[in-house]
């Protein structure tokens, strides 16, 4: 421990002082009347099994989740006070467990520390200068324009402290930050923080580890266990208190008697060898290629029957990869593979059956409960049905999960979801395992009962282990090891042989000897700690940063924006498809719909047969409504032949019919109209009379002369603005609302429950955005898209469809830019308060596609409207701008005479933006 | 192929969309509420149109014709003047203005055969079409009426009795009702399945199913016939409770051929969906897929606007669309009360459609996976 930090001790300065703090998400009790001081400027550790609050207790600290019992106060105010979390958050940085979870894949490494620095509002020059410092620090100046998603694990987590580090904070919470990363990426990683801390002393950092190493060079630690402290103190005064040598040790002895006792020393017994055995898993100059990039090269190695085989690597060297070959997930491009004698067959089912896999990400269904993932594995492998429940129960037992059989996985500490996903991959009791880095974020105890259970596994049934680690002691327990780097196998050995040939005190000073041995020899990739020799600068204090932290921040705004259309651009497809899409639709649904009904089907039942029936029926047939279909020979067969939707119109003529009306006698033609569609029998039932009309008058006029029947008065009928009465007048500008409201509202729709669902929400929660600036960062982007998505329809309805526009069109721009504003608005609404993605698509499909086709005026006015729909009609948007919308193109109005509908859409701006900003939760709850 | 794994994998469906309460409520409202909406919104095609009359004659024969307009096929008539005609129906307030002249009585009585003018407004083509027969038609009678009192009978020798066959009223909340219970149908069907299997692709699931004795056709039955168990369920207990009971409209087919045929289509259309899922990268690319397919069919389907009156192009190509077919099957049977005899033809068609899209969707999803990981 330094000087500096003792004395910062001995100052009894507090970063943070808890209180009587409680957690319950549902019936877990994460965290149980906790009390905890952390003193300030020093480095703090937790420590404790998985499970027992450590990521709740940061959560807390950060302000990321809303405190339920107790009280927090950090940085000197009280983090209950929306007030004091807004003036205290540009000072607090947090990176959250799990790889680079807050981080945007499809942005690059500068983008993403970018992204971040305009979010605490650094200047152009200020994120500049940082950046640069920050990458050269951590050796990811040569991948700054490498998309984040692409990184490899110890990468995205070097990214991630970077990020966290843009805004020069007070208060560094770092949640298992070397998880899942290599033991060269890890000393990297943990001297970039030295040399931080040694530039900036005042700098407090809270860490949360698995790994018992590192505590042990931290100030301080608190050990916790089942949401309450069981001590704090130096490591140093750890050590004395119980009495032992080392940490891990330390560990064990701190915990409760119960699950003390449940610990064991790992006893591997010696491996039978025999001669005659057969290879299990064979690779012969595998080799994997992805583009240009070689993931994996000319690997080769054969594993006999019953070994465990440990697989050890620096992230990205393409373990993942080989395993994936192994287990026919993916195609290898050179070489092959066997297992169990036989050559790698994606379809052949039953080699699946022998072989257990478990994914480095965790990948199980977070909606099914722990007993219900073990279940379905259970079934999907086939078990007898009658030993499946004691088969859960002896895994649960075994993996400890008893206690959680009923949560959901997402709700579970990463630890817990690993022994999960080993459960999972063990329940079919297969003869070969294949583990990515099974052991990751797992808590000491835990590790070694699973490491129990493999070498049993392995010892007494033969089962096969080919195992991914970055635990030292792991790979020390295997019977050999590969030690892979940048897509090559350097070494194979046991343990024991590869410290003896570099002459290595432990196996991971070996290990990085290899691996700097190798780096060096590739001379292109430089060690971190050798070429960044530059510090990182501090910000100077008084020189405070150039956009006001607490308000409204047009550059935080701006930040959202910019990530936003940065995403959008390099999704071409979505583009496009947002773009040509609404004038692909635009075509097929205004040229296919028609309100002119025509070419409608009919037939008729002549009794008569005589020339003055026959004339009747030609009247009919010869209009451009009706086609007339063979004739109807007797009453059943209308019946029949109108069910079957064959005909939508029937006549009746009936015998004498001719004679009768020639001797002036009254006669009556029977006309069945199909109503099934009442719309289109209206429209029969108007073209029937309109004709029967028409052929009357002309018959009167032959019979008694041209003079009787002149009407006593004539209705004129004029059909306004759009005199020839083309549907297409009609419709095209009210598929312009129509088509804006569904493409943007499911543009916007995805954004926020996307974060939500993927994780970087985080970001929301612990930055100083606020949540107006964080969905109006969001919106902007789309707006301009609608904006333009806007014109191109205009032009395509006046130039394609030729459609005049006949109004002002400044009027109808204005009117569409608040639309545009309403419809992402609308969108932004309903993904605040969904939770998955499916759910949003549906909400958005049902909350715009119904009303704005059937209640916003588009066939029938609102005003003939009743009920619901009336009242959804009034309040939608593109009812307003679909009367905009007719009125400037049909009608040649302008702003004046429009205003009422204007106001309408001036209201619902600031309300669909408000909804929206009151559903979305500023804090994870 | 394995019965047992397409069961369980359908049921670890069913537990995942039970999870996500939000979605269960839009479901909810989905076959209920939005439905009565559509339908209660328009009970008649012609219902409350606004109508303005100015009455410059001011006569006994005016004041009758504008008594002729009352509820429910058009709203009390307003009296306006002249002037006001363009402003109103500019604004949109009016969809019919009528104007009587001055002298308009005495000069039809007089023989001069005067004209009265009848505004409308054309961009609202549902209602021009249909309300101008019936306009024309309520000031004639009432001409006629009138006229016959000042003079003699005069008889119109043939009478035209018009029945409207299945659903006399031509009661237009019949059809809204049933044919949203349709749209909300392919909608949710397509959705479902589609976000499924990008769900499981964004979450790295499927990924991990791949590594277990699962095929590819049994991840994807399971995905059909879990999701087609949700949306019929919601369709018959929608059909039962809010169509029959809640707004009372009288079927007249069987309900259960009608279930059947919803079963074929749902087979096409949750194929439809899993082929889209496998078309989109993520999700927000099938959100804009599903707008770009749902809108079309929705519209163009024969659900809203008669199919005869489509340009042909647009008829022939939505015959590839199972929508088409399955609105042509529901008419028929539950406003015609046909049977199987009369819509076997829509069955086939279904059968095979569905087949073509689940075996397209199969070898996509195929493909897929194989270079996903």
């Amino acid at each position: 421990m330094t000087a500096l930090a003792l004395s910062a001790l001995d100052d009894n300065r507090q970063v943070a002082v808890l209180k009587n703090i409680s957690l319950c998400y549902g019936k877990t009790q994460a965290l149980d009347d906790l009390s905890l001081n952390i003193p300030a400027g020093i480095m703090v550790g937790i420590i404790g099994p998985d499970g027992v609050g450590k990521s709740s207790l940061f959560s807390l600290i950060s302000g990321a989740h809303a405190i339920q019992q107790g009280t927090i106060e950090v940085l000197g105010g009280d983090m209950r006070k929306t007030k004091h979390r807004q003036k205290v958050c540009p000072r607090i940085a947090y990176m959250p467990q799990g790889l680079g979870k807050n981080l945007y894949h499809t942005l690059s490494v500068f983008e993403n520390v970018d992204f971040f620095g305009r979010l605490f509002g650094l200047n152009r020059f200020e994120r500049e200068q940082r950046i640069t410092d920050l990458l050269e620090a951590t050796g990811l100046t040569a991948f700054a324009d490498r998309p984040a998603g692409k990184l490899s694990g110890g990468m995205k987590q070097k990214l991630g402290l970077c990020c966290a580090l843009i805004h020069d904070p007070e208060l560094l919470i770092l949640d298992e930050p070397t998880t899942g990363v290599d033991p060269l990426s890890r000393r990297q990683f943990w001297s970039l923080i030295k040399r931080i801390r040694s530039d900036n002393p005042a700098m407090s950092v809270l860490v949360a580890t698995a790994y018992m190493e590192e505590a042990a060079d931290f100030d301080w630690l608190v050990a916790m266990n089942q949401g309450r402290v069981l001590t704090t103190g130096t490591p140093q005064q750890i050590l004395e208190q119980t009495g032992t040598s080392s940490l891990e040790s330390a560990f064990i002895a701190l915990l409760p008697e119960a699950l003390r006792n449940r610990h064991q020393p790992v006893v591997i017994p010696q491996r039978r060898e025999s001669s005659h055995d057969e290879f299990a898993i064979e690779a012969d100059n595998l080799t994997r290629r992805f583009g240009h990039f070689t993931a994996v090269d000319q690997v080769s190695f054969r594993i006999p029957r019953g070994e465990i085989f440990g697989f050890l690597g620096s992230n990205g060297c393409g373990k993942t990869t080989t395993m994936k070959m192994l287990t026919g997930l993916l195609a290898a491009s050179e070489g092959h593979a066997r297992l169990f004698g036989k050559t790698i067959d994606p379809h052949d089912l039953s080699i699946r059956q022998r072989v257990g896999y478990m994914t480095q990400s965790f990948s199980l269904y977070g909606e099914l409960t722990v007993k219900q993932n073990l279940d379905l594995h259970a079934r999907l492998f086939k078990l007898p049905s009658h030993s499946i429940a004691a088969r859960i129960d002896e895994m649960a037992k075994r993996f400890e999960l008893e206690a959680v059989l009923d949560s959901l996985p997402d709700a579970l500490p990463l630890g817990q979801r690993q022994r999960l996903s080993l459960a999972v991959a063990m329940i079919h009791g297969p003869e070969m395992l294949i583990l990515d880095e099974p052991t990751s974020g797992v808590d000491p105890i835990a590790r070694d009962v699973f490491w129990q259970i493999m070498v049993d596994l392995a010892r007494q049934d033969g089962v096969t282990i080919f195992i991914s680690t970055h635990f030292m002691n792991e790979a020390e327990r295997c019977d050999r090891i590969s030690l892979m780097h940048a897509g090559r196998v350097l070494v194979t050995d046991t343990p024991e042989n590869l410290k003896k040939a570099r002459n290595a005190a432990s196996l991971e000073d070996a290990f990085v000897d290899y691996l700097q041995e190798e780096v060096r020899r590739q001379e292109n990739l430089q060690i971190t700690d050798e070429s960044a020799k530059n510090s990182i600068k501090t910000n100077n204090k008084n020189d405070t940063p150039s956009a006001s932290l607490t308000g409204f921040s047009l550059r935080r705004l701006y930040s959202y924006s910019r990530r936003e259309t940065l995403e959008l651009v390099r999704d071409p497809i979505r583009l496009t498809m947002a773009m040509l899409g609404t004038l692909l639709l635009m075509f097929v649904v205004g040229y296919g719909i028609s309100l002119d009904v025509e070419d409608l089907k009919f037939a008729v039942l002549d009794a008569d047969q005589s020339a003055t029936s026959r004339d009747y029926t030609l009247n009919l047939s010869g209009s451009r409504y009706f086609i007339e279909q063979p004739v109807l020979y007797s009453h059943a067969e209308i019946e029949q032949r109108m069910q079957s939707g064959e005909l939508s119109l029937a006549i009746e003529i009936p015998y004498g019919f001719g004679r009768d009306l020639a001797r002036g006698r009254p006669v009556e033609i029977g006309a069945w109209i199909d109503g099934s569609m009442p719309t289109r029998g209206e429209n029969i039932r108007g073209y029937v009379q309109g004709m029967h009309s028409h052929w009357l008058t002309m018959k009167s006029r032959e019979i008694l002369g041209s003079s009787v029947t002149a009407q006593p008065a004539t209705i004129e009928a004029r059909f306004r603005y759009n005199p020839d009465v083309k549907s297409l007048v009609a419709m095209v500008p009210a598929m312009i609302p129509l088509l804006l409201m569904l493409i943007l509202s499911m543009l916007t729709a995805l954004s926020v429950v996307r974060e939500k669902e993927l994780g970087s929400i985080v970001n929301l929660y612990v930055t100083p955005v606020s949540r107006l600036e964080f969905l109006l960062g969001k919106q902007l982007p789309y707006i301009v898209l609608g904006m333009l998505n806007f014109v191109l329809l205009v032009l395509f309805a006046v130039f394609i469809f030729q459609v005049p526009l006949t109004g002002s069109f400044l009027t109808l721009t204005f009117a569409a830019l608040l639309y545009v504003v309403c419809a992402t608005s609308l969108g932004l609404l309903i993904s605040a308060f969904t939770r998955s993605q499916i759910a949003a698509l549906f909400g958005t499909a049902l909350l715009t596609l119904i009303p704005a086709v059937q209640f916003s005026g588009m066939i029938d006015p609102v005003s003939s409207m009743q009920g619901l729909g009336r009242w959804i009609g009034e309040v939608y948007p593109a009812t307003h701008f679909l009367t905009i919308s007719r009125g400037v193109f049909s009608k040649g109005l302008s702003y004046s005479d429009l205003h009422s509908a204007f106001i309408a859409l001036f209201i619902a701006v600031p309300v669909l933006m408000l909804v929206g900003v009151m559903l979305l939760k500023k804090q994870e709850r | 192929m394995a019965i047992s794994n397409i069961l369980h994998l359908g049921i670890k469906e069913l537990r995942s969309l039970l999870r996500d309460p939000v979605l269960m409520i839009f479901i909810v409202y989905a076959f209920s509420l939005s439905i009565y909406a559509v339908a209660t919104a328009m009970i008649d095609s012609l219902n409350n149109a606004p109508i303005a009359i100015v009455d410059d004659d001011r006569s006994p024969l005016s004041m009758r014709i504008v008594d002729a307009f009352y509820p429910p096929y058009f709203l009390p008539p307003v009296l306006i003047e002249q002037h006001e005609i363009d402003a109103r129906m500019d604004m949109g307030i009016d969809t019919f203005a009528l104007h009587i002249p001055a002298n308009f009585q005495r000069d039809l009585l007089a023989g001069h055969q005067p004209v009265i003018q009848l505004n409308i407004d054309a961009t609202r083509m549902g209602q021009a079409f249909t309300g101008n027969n019936y306009v024309q038609s309520i000031v004639s009678g009432e001409i006629d009426a009138f006229v016959q009192r000042h003079r003699q009978e005069s008889v119109t020798p043939v009478d035209l009795v018009l029945r409207a066959k299945f659903n006399s009223e031509l009661n237009s909340q019949w059809f809204g009702a049933v044919m949203e219970v349709i749209n909300n149908i392919t909608m949710l069907s397509i959705i479902l399945t589609g976000a499924a299997i990008i769900r499981e692709r964004e979450h790295g699931t499927l990924e991990h199913l791949l590594v277990m004795p699962v095929t590819p056709f049994e991840i994807m039955a399971s995905k059909v016939w879990a999701m087609a168990l949700v949306v019929i369920t919601a369709t018959a207990l929608s059909l039962w409770l809010v169509v029959q009971t809640w707004l009372a409209v009288p079927i007249q087919g069987s309900v259960w051929l009608f279930l059947l045929g919803t079963l074929f289509h749902l087979f096409a259309t949750t194929s439809l969906g899993i082929f889209l899922g496998t078309v989109a990268r993520s999700m927000p690319q099938f959100g804009l897929l599903l707008v770009m397919i749902l809108l079309p069919l929705q519209v163009l389907s024969g659900a809203s606007t008669p199919r005869e009156s489509m340009p042909d192009i647009i008829q022939y190509i939505m015959l590839l669309a199972p929508d088409t077919h399955f609105v042509m099957l529901a008419q028929s049977i539950l406003y015609r009360g046909a049977g199987f005899t009369e819509v076997w033809a829509q069955f086939l068609v279904l059968i095979l459609l569905g087949s073509v899209l689940f075996g397209l969707s199969l070898s996509r999803f195929r493909k897929t996976i194989a270079s996903m990981a």
